[in-house]
């Protein structure tokens, strides 16, 4: 019985992942749209700074460019979606199915801009991190956690009529556990200190990531019908 | 009267707080010295803001239940007394650190949460405002609410304890028996916080009775409008 309810909503989440997917492939100008915006941001940030010595000051922009691009990716995931088209998902799919699709499939989306983000920004500005692995793992962890918070609250802002502000100043205060937490554990493999040091900022990730994505649950049923 | 002796009982424990907060004795600790009175009035400002915030909570989580108007204007009206606790805290708290710590901010975890705090409810108003439909508007704030309570905690109650900070009662730990508090503090600081929950349970209802009234008569002078018309 439950095994029967979760495979159909796998179903369902893995229909609404590919759909998105294809959507996005006819409209590629939406994710190069971002990629501009990341490209641009960070040659900006090379004019202004030029070489950057100081770890934290090149892990603090770094951040700060990941942040906001996220908050754009993310914004858009409900706004793109016409009024009528949410009529016809409430007849195909359950919100719980929704929502874990959309979080999926943002995280996969903020995967791929902030590795390009991660190569553009090392390709410009340099790259002063001793453990790229675990950079790496913490950038994967931190943006799927970013995913998680700005999906949920991208589905609260597109219900209101300011749409594009009141992502970001729903979204920046929320965004800062992740952010303080991602900010040590990158500083921590910047300077190549052992993995175990760094575990308990990871664990703290996974488990925040964990906690939005069952509010997200719980809570979007009330946010999607009108 | 019988409904309102626990009025009576906040004005007096607050009397009691700020009479022997500053009368009684404390207990001599290094760089803290008298000012470790600043704990009756600073930290029952955090406790009166977390009851306040919770029972927020709580009335959001009852208006998704039922979709009651009057439980999300309590919803509203109970951030806002939070709000108004956790200005009263950041500047008891920074006086207190300019004398102690020789600077109104720095950066610590415990003052960062309170920040966080303060922009999440500021933008939980924020988000009221931007609604004209009041259903809709008490549906997207009661989410958002629950949402940002959730990591609020979060990020007060479990990031202090990964990170250090020079507030008093840390280390490692926020909790609260680290205090350097002796029995004769509790005997002021517990009543100080009783006193002041009970307070802004009292302002609350006050405002949930003007804000009720304010829509009452403008319903009845709608009404009137439209049989003069």
């Amino acid at each position: 019985m439950f095994a029967a309810i979760f495979g159909a909503m796998l179903k369902e989440i893995v229909a609404l992942i590919k759909k998105d997917a294809l959507l996005e492939f006819r409209q590629r100008y939406a994710f190069f749209s971002i990629l501009l915006y990341v490209v641009a941001t960070v040659y900006i940030s090379y004019l202004i700074f030029i070489s950057i010595n100081d770890a934290r000051v090149w892990n603090a922009l770094f951040w700060i460019i990941l942040v906001f691009a996220s908050i754009n990716t993310a914004g858009k995931s409900f706004s793109n979606e016409s009024e009528n088209r949410f009529w016809y998902y409430y007849q195909i799919a359950s919100p719980q199915a929704l929502i874990l699709a959309k979080v999926i499939y943002n995280t996969l989306l903020i995967w791929a801009i902030s590795l390009i983000t991660y190569l553009v920004y090392s390709w410009f500005i340099g790259n002063p991190v001793q453990s790229q692995w675990q950079f790496l793992l913490v950038l994967l962890l931190g943006s799927a956690s970013f995913s998680g918070i700005l999906t949920v609250v991208s589905a609260i802002a597109v219900r209101t009529n300011n749409n594009a502000t009141l992502m970001s100043i729903l979204s920046i205060p929320l965004l800062l556990p992740v952010v303080i937490i991602v900010v040590r554990a990158s500083l921590g493999a910047m300077f190549g200190l052992d993995f175990e040091q760094n575990l308990v900022y990871l664990g703290a990730l996974l488990a925040l990531n964990t906690l939005v994505i069952i509010l997200g649950f719980l809570l979007f049923p009330y946010l999607w019908r009108e | 009267m019988q409904k309102h002796w626990w009025k009576v009982l906040s004005v007096l424990l607050i009397a009691y707080s700020i009479i022997a907060g500053f009368l009684g004795d404390v207990p001599a600790r290094d760089i803290l010295n008298e000012s470790i009175r600043n704990l009756y009035f600073h930290v029952s400002m955090w406790f009166a803001m977390i009851t306040m915030m919770t029972i927020s909570l709580v009335y959001s989580i009852k208006y998704l239940a039922g979709y009651k108007r009057p439980f999300d204007n309590r919803a509203n009206l109970f951030a806002e007394m939070g709000l108004v606790f956790s200005f009263l805290g950041i500047v008891t708290g920074a006086l207190w650190a300019k004398f102690t710590w020789g600077a109104f901010w720095t950066n610590d975890p415990k003052l960062n949460g309170t920040a966080i705090t303060i922009l999440i409810y500021l933008a939980y108003f924020i988000l009221r405002g931007s609604m004209d439909d009041q259903d809709k508007k008490a549906r997207i704030a009661a989410v958002y609410n629950i949402f940002a309570f959730v990591l609020m905690i979060v990020f007060i109650g479990i990031l202090p304890r990964i990170t250090d900070s020079l507030h008093p009662g840390n280390g490692g730990n926020p909790g609260f028996n680290q205090y350097d508090m002796d029995s004769s503090m509790r005997q002021v600081f517990y009543p100080a916080v009783l006193g002041w929950i009970l307070f802004g349970v009292w302002v609350a209802g006050i405002r949930y009775r003007i804000n009720t009234s304010k829509e009452r008569i403008e319903t009845w002078k709608n009404d009137i409008l439209n049989q003069l018309h």
